[in-house]
C-alpha cells in the first residue's frame, strides 16, 4: 500500500524538477498521440523542437521564437502575480483583444499624420484598454463579492464580439474595398511597431516583456507589495493579521494583469499582426496560463516557459505544413503539458511512502 | 424590423430546448459543487460530450447511442479531473482551466472529419391527446426525449439531495470533509462519484447541442455555455429547481436576441450577441451578496492524514 505524507515544506529540488519531467512526460504522451493519428511520433516530436532552433530554416524560425514568446510571457507575468495571491485572471485573451483595439484605435485616430509621440501614444491607450477590461472583474469582486474568474471571462465572449463590430465597422479601412479589418499598421510608419533590428524579431513587445520579467522578480523579492502577495496565497491568515488590504491587492494584480495583456494585444496589432480583424485573436491569453503555471508562477520560469511554448506553436506550424498534422493536435500538446505539470506537482507538496503498519 | 413575425409560442418552445444544455450541465455541476468540489472544467466535458455524442450517433445511425456516448465521453475526462485533484491533489481551479483548454483541443482534433456532416435526428415525442391542446401543447409536449430527461433529472437531483441518505452524506462531505471522513464516509469516494455523475450531465448537455440544438459540428461550438452553467449554479444558490429557472432565463435570452436578430432590430448584432454574457455577469453581481448557500468546503482539497 503506498500512502502520501504531507512534506512540512515543498521540495524545492522537486519544484525545478517538476517542469522538466512534465515536459518529458507530455513529449512521451504527445508522440503516443501522433502515433495514432499515424504520424512518426519520432519525427513529430523531432520537428516541433529541433527544427526551429536548429533546422535548415532556424535563420527564419528564430525570430518568430521572440514574436510569439513575447505576448505569451507579458501575459503570463501578470497573471501570474494574480495567481500567486489566489487572485483568478482567466479572461487575459479579453484584455489582450481591448489593448489592441484601444491601441490601434488611438494610432488610427491620427492617420494620416506622421508623428514621434503617435506609438507612444498607442501604447497607453493599449494598456488602458487592457486596465479597463481587467478591472470590470476587480471593481465588481471588491464591491460586491462576485466571482472573478466567471466574471473576467464572460469578457473574452464579450470582447470577441466588439473586436467583430469595430472590424466591421468604427474601425473598418474606408479603402479596404468592403473587407472587414482596419487600415495596415504596417504600412503607418508612425504607428508600426517595427523590428528594431532588422530580421531579429525584437520589437517593443519584447522589450516590454523583458522589462516586465525583471520588474516583476524585484517586486516579488524586494517589494513589500510583493510581500504581500506572496503571504496572501501561502498563508490568508497570517496575511489578514500582517495587515494586508485584499482589496487593494485584487485591484492591484487585476489592474496589472490586464494592462499587460492590452501592451501585448497592442503591441501584436500594431506589429506582428497589423491589423485589426474579426479573427485577431489567437489564444494567447489562454495558453499564457500554461505559461504561467509551466514557469511556476516564477519570473525567471515564466521566461523560459514562454519561450517553450513559442516553439511548440512554431515548431507545431512546421509540422502542420511538413507532416500534415492537425493544428488541433498541437492545442492538445499544451494542454497535456498543464496535465502533467498539475500532476507531478503532488511530488513537490508530498512525499510517497510505502505504509508501515502501525498499531494504533 | 418587423417584430410581429416573433412567434411567441414557437418562442417559449425553443426557449426550452435553449435552456436545455445549460440545465444538464449545470444540474450536474450543482451535485459537483455540493460535494465540495469546483469542477471549472465544464465548458471543457461539454465539448468533449458534444464530439463524442456526435461521432457515435453519425457513426451508428442512432442519437440515443450517441448520447450514451456522451455521458461517457463526458465522465471520462472528468476521469481527468479526478486523478488531478482527487489522487495528485492539485488545485481545484487550475485542474479545471487544465481540463477545458485540453477539453477545446482535443475536441477540435477528433471532430476534424465531422464537419459539415448532419447528424441522425431524433424526433420529438408526440404525446396523444396533451400534446394536441392548442398553445400549452406546442409549447410544453411536443419535444424530444432529451429535453424530458433534463427535467427529470433536476427533480431526481433534488429529491435525492433533500430526501434520501445518500445525498445527506454528499452535502455532509461538502459541508465539512473532515467531519464526514471522521464519521467514517469515504470522502474522496463520494466524490468521484460526483464528478463523474457532474461529467456525463455536462457531456449530455454538449450533446444536446450538436444533435439537437444546432444540428452540426463546428469547434468550439459550446462558445462559453459551460461557464454560464458555471455561474446559473451560483445564480440557483445550489438549489436545484433555482437552477431549472435559472436555465430558462438565460434559454429565454439567448433565444430572443437570435429571434432579435433575425427580425432586423436597429441594434447591431453583435451587441446583441454580447447580451446573454453581459446579463450572466449582472446576474452574478445581483447574487453573490449572498454567500451563505454556498458548500462550506467547496473547492478546498481534502486529504487524511491518517
Amino acid at each position: 500500500m503506498i500512502v502520501l505524507e504531507k512534506r512540512p515544506q515543498p521540495s524545492k529540488a522537486w519544484s525545478y524538477a517538476t517542469p522538466l519531467v512534465a515536459v518529458l512526460a507530455t513529449m512521451v504522451f504527445g508522440g503516443i498521440l501522433f502515433a495514432i493519428l499515424g504520424k512518426n511520433p519520432i519525427e513529430a516530436i523531432g520537428t516541433i523542437f529541433w527544427e526551429p532552433l536548429f533546422g535548415e530554416f532556424a535563420f527564419y524560425y528564430r525570430p518568430q521564437l521572440l514574436v510569439k514568446g513575447a505576448p505569451l510571457v507579458l501575459i503570463a507575468i501578470g497573471l501570474s502575480l494574480g495567481f500567486r495571491a489566489g487572485i483568478w485572471n482567466i479572461g487575459a485573451e479579453g484584455q489582450y483583444i481591448m489593448g489592441a483595439i484601444f491601441g490601434a484605435g488611438a494610432g488610427l485616430a491620427f492617420y494620416p499624420l506622421e508623428a514621434w509621440y503617435i506609438f507612444p501614444v498607442m501604447v497607453i491607450a493599449g494598456a488602458f484598454g487592457g486596465w479597463l477590461w481587467a478591472i470590470i472583474p476587480a471593481f465588481l469582486k471588491v464591491r460586491f463579492g462576485t466571482n472573478e474568474i466567471l466574471v473576467s471571462l464572460m469578457l473574452v465572449y464579450v470582447a470577441e464580439q466588439m473586436l467583430a463590430s469595430v472590424s466591421l465597422g468604427l474601425l473598418k479601412n474606408p479603402e479596404g474595398f468592403g473587407f472587414p479589418g482596419s487600415r495596415n499598421l504596417q504600412q503607418y510608419d508612425s504607428a508600426h511597431n517595427a523590428e528594431l533590428i532588422a530580421g531579429s524579431g525584437m520589437h517593443w513587445g519584447v522589450v516590454t516583456a523583458l522589462i516586465a520579467v525583471i520588474f516583476a522578480y524585484v517586486l516579488l523579492n524586494r517589494h513589500m507589495l510583493g510581500f504581500h502577495i506572496r503571504l496572501t496565497g501561502e498563508a490568508p491568515r497570517a496575511a489578514k493579521f500582517a495587515g494586508v488590504n485584499p482589496a487593494r491587492l485584487i485591484l492591484f494584480c487585476l489592474g496589472l494583469s490586464g494592462a499587460l495583456a492590452g501592451l501585448a494585444g497592442m503591441f501584436e496589432v500594431s506589429g506582428p499582426s497589423g491589423v485589426v480583424s474579426i479573427d485577431f485573436n489567437v489564444g494567447y491569453g489562454f495558453t499564457a496560463i500554461i505559461v504561467a503555471f509551466l514557469g511556476r508562477l516564477h519570473p525567471v520560469g515564466i521566461l523560459l516557459a514562454g519561450g517553450l511554448m513559442a516553439l511548440t506553436y512554431i515548431g507545431g506550424e512546421i509540422a502542420q505544413s511538413q507532416l500534415g498534422l492537425p493544428a488541433a493536435a498541437i492545442q492538445v500538446f499544451q494542454g497535456m503539458l498543464l496535465f502533467f505539470l498539475l500532476a507531478f506537482d503532488l511530488l513537490t507538496n508530498y512525499r510517497i511512502r510505502a505504509a508501515h503498519s502501525e498499531v494504533a | 424590423m418587423d417584430l410581429g413575425e416573433i412567434n411567441p409560442i414557437l418562442l417559449v418552445a425553443s426557449l426550452m430546448v435553449a435552456a436545455t444544455p445549460l440545465l444538464l450541465a449545470a444540474i450536474g455541476e450543482l451535485v459537483v459543487e455540493k460535494a465540495g468540489v469546483l469542477n471549472l472544467g465544464v465548458e471543457g466535458m461539454m465539448i468533449v460530450g458534444a464530439i463524442s455524442g456526435f461521432a457515435i450517433s453519425v457513426e451508428t445511425g442512432s442519437p440515443w447511442l450517441g448520447f450514451i456516448a456522451a455521458a461517457v465521453g463526458g465522465a471520462v475526462l472528468s476521469l481527468l479531473f479526478v486523478l488531478l485533484t482527487q489522487v495528485a491533489l492539485a488545485n481545484q481551479v487550475a485542474s479545471g482551466l487544465a481540463l477545458t483548454l485540453f477539453g477545446l483541443g482535443f475536441s477540435a482534433l477528433m471532430g476534424q472529419s465531422y464537419v459539415g456532416v448532419k447528424p441522425p435526428s431524433m424526433g420529438d415525442i408526440h404525446i396523444p391527446v396533451i400534446s394536441d391542446i392548442p398553445v400549452i401543447g406546442p409549447i410544453l409536449f411536443q419535444h424530444d426525449p432529451i429535453l424530458y430527461v433534463g427535467i427529470a433529472l433536476t427533480a431526481a437531483v433534488w429529491a435525492t439531495l433533500k430526501y434520501t441518505r445518500i445525498g445527506l452524506i454528499l452535502r455532509a462531505v461538502g459541508e465539512n470533509h473532515d467531519a464526514a471522513h471522521a464519521l467514517g464516509y469515504k470522502v474522496i469516494k463520494i466524490r468521484i462519484m460526483a464528478i463523474l455523475f457532474g461529467g456525463a450531465c455536462a457531456g449530455l448537455g454538449g450533446a444536446y447541442i450538436s444533435l439537437i440544438r444546432v444540428p452540426q459540428w463546428t469547434e468550439g461550438m459550446t462558445a462559453g455555455v459551460g461557464w454560464i452553467a458555471l455561474a446559473l449554479v451560483v445564480f440557483a444558490s445550489w438549489k436545484p429547481w433555482r437552477a431549472l429557472l435559472g436555465a430558462y432565463l438565460f434559454g429565454g435570452i439567448t433565444v430572443l436576441q437570435l429571434n432579435l436578430q433575425a427580425a432586423g432590430v436597429a441594434i447591431p448584432v453583435e451587441y446583441l450577441a454580447m447580451s446573454p454574457y453581459i446579463i450572466t455577469i449582472l446576474v452574478l453581481v445581483i447574487l453573490s451578496a449572498d454567500k451563505s448557500s454556498a458548500p462550506a468546503a467547496l473547492g478546498r482539497t481534502f486529504h487524511a492524514s491518517h
